[in-house]
């Protein structure tokens, strides 16, 4: 359940890996790796290489994320994910909402 | 090494006044003399004494120096004893006759002090040299008798595990012929539970002991994990990633890996690097190439490894010959190679089924005669046959096939008091991973389970609302209140109910959970949509998605599902 988080040098991109399993219980430490930055990144990364499990609170802590980077401005690429968890996102139509690599 | 010390040279010659002259210029340099008057004495001289360097006068009664030189140097073996001519002869002929009665130098009278003491320095020199030499090829001698009798003792440790297998089934034949005493190829075979038999041969880059080394946990997994029942492609999966972390870049594994089952006539073949394999049918003799689809293992990340197999159906008595490219690259005497080409000849010249396997050894071997062997040659001959006529296991296991419907169930119950303190997703998600079968599915089970008992829990017995998920701060708040009511809960509870059954094809999964809740109206529910933008409401039209629908029974606290799979093999 770690969560980490990178910025870029310029501070116009943000990383969040997620590690192990991807539910409500990270939803505070998720949703501080966004929400406490000084500067407003412009680009998005979740990078779900380390997560090996998700529930539909992750899918609606995602939403949470587009949602405060800007709906349908939002510029949000989720990558790494293993097959059985970009299943889940795919059977939610999630593509549509979000890039996923 | 050291020019002072004393040396024991030999000084040869009739005439008394020379040799004293030379006694006295060698004694002076500090060393010892020891004298002889003619050619026989030298050599008895030379025997006791055993000098480090020899002068010899050329022309000596009783035997002259050039039978006395051959005769010490016979004596001093593979000792260098430099034998240095005193001549006054100095036509060419007679000092071409010094060096090779066995000579080194030699020495013109009258002697030059200086010379003569510059020439036993640097025949010292040569000598040391030459004995330092002689002492490291014995010890080199020594390490390689050493390193092959280590490499004896693992190759019996590698046998027994690489060979443990059932490769003595009645339907199999191989070959495995090695460069070095360890063979770069690699053999398994071992049955399934059910009645299978997996087999898989690799070749490795390289040959020798780096290649054997890959070959330990490529064997020890394959024999770990195939009687417990693993499927072909988790056990490839594991291989794959056992070697891409402990082999350096650049040395992998060329595979053919099947899994032959006898009942149903039909085996499942992956290729990754090797060359085609052949399917060759009993009833016309003809051959159909399996083709190597994949890279080798060892090479891609189990996240880009393809574990896509092949499936071929095969009549009793169809065989499937597979090879390293020992085969196709062995060489011949001019340098050619024996070749595909080549090899179907064999099949095309082949009139009795039985002998194919021992026509394409001999085929290979005629061909290379004389030649350098290249590479590891390893041949493999699978034939299909009924399960009884396979091996004892094979048979035991084809009986007991009447009755290999496999059903359990187990119940589960979460109290009050554990709610807070006990996640029995975990729990539940590690006795179903010890179905074989249900591992490839481990993030769905996954996140049908967690929907349905979230559900359960969060609803049924917290009585939260998901209303309040409408909003980013409702969605914390939501959890808050999760937290706060998880620590306060006194009553109620979440009863987990999983029936698993198996049947020849594949299983069913029956995930049934109840809560203490009020339920609700399902029979009016509006369907979940999973295009919606809320930041709830997604769960159950997720596990409807997964499983083909949510089944809700009592007062809206049962939820049901069915979870089916195929088996891939």
């Amino acid at each position: 359940m770690a969560i980490t988080s990178t910025v870029s040098p310029d501070g116009n991109q943000v990383t969040i890996y997620i590690q192990g399993r991807f539910d409500f219980s990270s939803h505070q430490e998720f949703r501080s790796a966004y929400e406490k930055l000084s500067h407003a990144p412009t680009h998005y990364r979740v990078d779900l290489q380390g997560t090996s499990y998700l529930d539909s609170s992750a899918l609606g802590m995602l939403l949470l994320l587009r949602d405060y980077a800007g709906g349908e401005q939002s510029n949000i690429q989720i990558v790494n994910c293993a097959p059985d968890v970009k299943k889940i996102l795919l059977i939610s139509n999630f593509e549509q909402l979000f890039d996923i690599q | 090494m050291n020019d002072v010390r004393r040396l024991k040279i030999l000084v040869a010659d009739d005439t008394d006044t020379d040799r004293l002259i030379l006694e006295s210029i060698v004694r002076k340099e500090g060393h010892t003399v020891v004298s002889a008057c003619n050619g026989l004495q030298a050599i008895e001289v030379y025997n006791a004494e055993r000098p480090d360097i020899v002068l010899l006068d050329a022309l000596m009664p009783e035997l002259d120096g050039f039978g006395a030189a051959r005769k010490i140097k016979e004596l001093a073996g593979d000792e260098l004893v430099p034998i240095i001519f005193l001549t006054s002869l100095s036509d060419t002929e007679s000092l071409v006759q010094c060096l090779d009665a066995g000579g080194d130098d030699f020495l013109s009278k009258p002697y030059n002090r200086i010379i003569l003491q510059a020439k036993i320095k640097s025949f010292n020199r040569m000598r040391e040299l030459h004995s330092t030499m002689l002492t490291q090829r014995d010890q080199i001698v020594q390490y390689n008798n050493r390193l092959l009798q280590e490499q004896m003792v693992a190759k019996h440790v590698f046998d027994n595990v690489a060979h443990s297998g059932c490769l003595n089934a009645n339907n199999v034949r191989y070959f495995l012929s090695s460069l070095a005493v360890f063979n770069g190829d690699v053999l398994v075979a071992a049955m399934r539970p059910s009645g299978s038999m997996m087999v898989l041969l690799g070749d490795f880059t390289g040959h020798g002991l780096p290649a054997a080394i890959g070959a330990m946990p490529l064997a020890s997994t394959f024999y770990g994990m195939v009687p417990k029942g693993f499927s072909m492609t988790d056990i490839l999966r594991e291989i794959n990633g056992k070697l891409k972390n402990i082999l350096p870049v650049g040395i992998f594994c060329c595979a053919v890996m099947m899994d032959i089952n006898f009942r149903k006539r039909k085996i499942k073949i992956w290729n990754g690097g090797l060359p085609d394999c052949f399917v060759h049918r009993h009833s016309d003799s003809s051959i159909t190439p399996v083709k190597s689809t994949h890279l080798p293992l060892g090479v891609l990340s189990n996240r880009a490894f393809k574990d896509d197999c092949e499936y071929i159906e095969l009549e009793k008595n169809d065989r499937i010959f597979v090879w390293s490219d020992g085969i196709h690259e062995a060489r011949n005497a001019a340098g050619e190679m024996f070749g595909e080409a080549r090899l179907k000849q064999v099949f095309a010249n082949n009139r009795n089924q039985n002998r194919l396997f021992d026509e394409i050894i001999e085929g290979v071997q005629q061909f290379v005669g004389g030649g350098e062997k290249d590479d590891d040659l390893s041949l493999l001959e699978i034939r299909m046959d009924e399960p009884e006529r396979v091996n004892a296991y094979a048979k035991e296991a084809s009986d007991r096939f009447g009755n290999a419907d496999i059903e359990w169930s187990m119940r589960f119950e979460v109290k009050p008091t554990s709610f807070k303190v006990f996640d029995p997703l975990p729990m539940l998600l590690n006795v179903l991973m010890e179905v074989p079968s249900l591992r490839g599915f481990s993030s769905t089970l996954y996140t049908i389970l967690a929907e349905l008992y979230t559900n359960a829990l969060e609803h049924g017995v917290l009585k939260l609302d998901s209303g309040l998920k409408q909003t980013p701060d409702g969605f914390s708040e939501y959890y808050r209140l999760r937290e706060e009511r998880i620590n306060l809960v006194g009553s109620g509870y979440v009863r987990i109910n999983i029936l698993h059954k198996t049947n020849e094809n594949g299983g069913l999964l029956k995930v049934r959970i109840e809560d203490s809740g009020d339920g609700f109206d399902f029979a009016n529910r509006s369907h979940d949509n999973l295009s919606a933008f809320g930041y709830s409401g997604r769960g159950i039209a997720l596990v409807e998605k997964l499983c083909g629908g949510v089944k809700y029974s009592g007062r809206g606290n049962i939820a049901e599902v069915d979870f089916s799979w195929l088996k891939d093999d």
